[in-house]
C-alpha cells in the first residue's frame, strides 16, 4: 500500500482504539450500573445483567 | 413529531432502546465491516493522494459526526433550559463523550494524512483550529456536566456552553471559505455537484451511514446508563434523607 502505509495503518488503528474503548467502556459501565440497581432491589423489569440471579 | 414526545419519558425511552440496541449493534458492525472492505479493496486510489484517499473514509464522516453531535447538544441544552425536559440532561451527558471521540478521530487522522500530503502534522488554520475548538468545547461540556454536587446545576451550566459554542459549527463550516487555508474547501457538501468520483464517493457515504449507526448506537446506549445512574442516585440521596 505505498510507503505511506504506515499513516493509513495508524489512522485506522487509532479510530479503532478510540470507538471501540468507548463502545467496551459505554457497555461495562451500563452492566456495572445495573448489578447496583439489581442488589438494591431497583432494576426494572428486563434489565438484569449477564449472571445476576434476581430469584436470591 | 408525536413520537419523538412518547420517547420523553424515560422509562418509555428506556423500553424503546432495549428493544432497538441489540439489532442496532449487530447493523453496525455489519456495515462496518462491509466499509472497511470497500475503503481498503473497493475504492481506488486517488489520482493526487494516491493510497492516503483511504483516510479520508473516516476523517470525513467523523468531522460530520462531531458537528452533527454538537449541533445535538446544543438542542438538548436548548429543551433542557427552556422546557426543562426531562431527557434532555441525560441525553446530553451520554451524548457528549461519544462526540468528543469523534472530534478526536477527526483532528488524529487529519494530522496522520496532513503529515505525508502537506508535509506537516498540524498548522494553525481556521479550519483545524476551528476543528479542536470543537474538541474542547465537547472537554468543556463533560467536565461542566460533572463539575457540581448537584447534577442539575452541572447539566444546566453544561447546556448554556452547548449553546454558546454552536457558534462554531457555522465556523468550522465556513471557515474554507472565509479565510485562506490550507484545507481545501468543501468537495462533498456543495450547493453544486460533489467533486469527487463516484467510486471514493460511495464507500465514503456507506463508511458515515455506518458510523452514524455507530453514533446512535452509542448514544442510546449511554443515555440508558444515565437513567440507570440517576435512579441509583435519586435512591442513594433518599436513603440519606430517611430517618434512622
Amino acid at each position: 500500500m505505498s510507503n505511506h502505509a504506515a499513516f493509513i495503518l495508524a489512522s485506522y488503528l487509532a479510530a479503532f482504539v478510540i470507538l471501540g474503548g468507548l463502545v467496551i467502556a459505554s457497555l461495562s459501565a451500563r452492566n456495572r450500573v445495573r448489578r447496583e440497581l439489581d442488589q438494591r432491589g431497583l432494576a426494572p423489569r428486563g434489565s438484569a445483567p449477564r449472571g445476576v440471579d434476581r430469584k436470591r | 413529531m408525536a413520537d419523538l414526545h412518547f420517547l420523553a419519558n424515560p422509562a418509555r425511552f428506556r423500553r424503546f432502546s432495549q428493544r432497538v440496541l441489540p439489532g442496532l449493534g449487530f447493523a453496525t458492525v455489519l456495515m462496518l465491516c462491509a466499509c472497511l472492505y470497500m475503503a481498503f479493496f473497493v475504492a481506488p486510489a486517488d489520482y493526487q493522494q494516491g493510497q492516503t484517499v483511504r483516510i479520508m473514509f473516516l476523517h470525513v464522516p467523523s468531522a460530520w459526526l462531531s458537528m452533527m453531535g454538537y449541533a445535538l447538544l446544543a438542542g438538548l441544552g436548548a429543551s433542557l433550559l427552556v422546557w426543562r425536559h426531562p431527557l434532555a440532561a441525560l441525553m446530553a451527558r451520554a451524548a457528549a463523550p461519544v462526540g468528543a471521540s469523534f472530534a478526536a478521530v477527526c483532528l488524529l487522522t487529519g494530522s496522520l494524512w496532513g503529515r505525508p500530503m502537506w508535509g506537516t502534522y498540524w498548522v494553525w488554520d481556521a479550519r483545524l483550529t476551528s476543528m479542536l475548538l470543537l474538541f474542547f468545547l465537547y472537554l468543556g461540556h463533560i467536565a461542566l456536566s460533572r463539575a457540581y454536587d448537584e447534577p442539575e446545576r452541572g447539566d444546566r451550566a453544561a447546556a448554556i456552553l452547548a449553546l454558546i459554542g454552536v457558534i462554531n459549527l457555522p465556523i468550522i463550516k465556513f471557515s474554507v471559505d472565509w479565510w485562506n487555508t490550507l484545507h481545501q474547501p468543501a468537495s462533498v457538501t456543495r450547493l453544486d455537484a460533489p467533486a469527487i468520483h463516484n467510486s471514493i464517493l460511495v464507500p465514503l457515504l456507506w463508511m458515515a451511514v455506518s458510523l452514524l449507526f455507530l453514533f446512535v448506537f452509542l448514544v442510546l446506549l449511554r443515555t440508558e446508563t444515565e437513567i440507570d445512574r440517576r435512579r441509583l442516585e435519586n435512591a442513594a440521596a433518599q436513603e440519606e434523607g430517611a430517618p434512622a
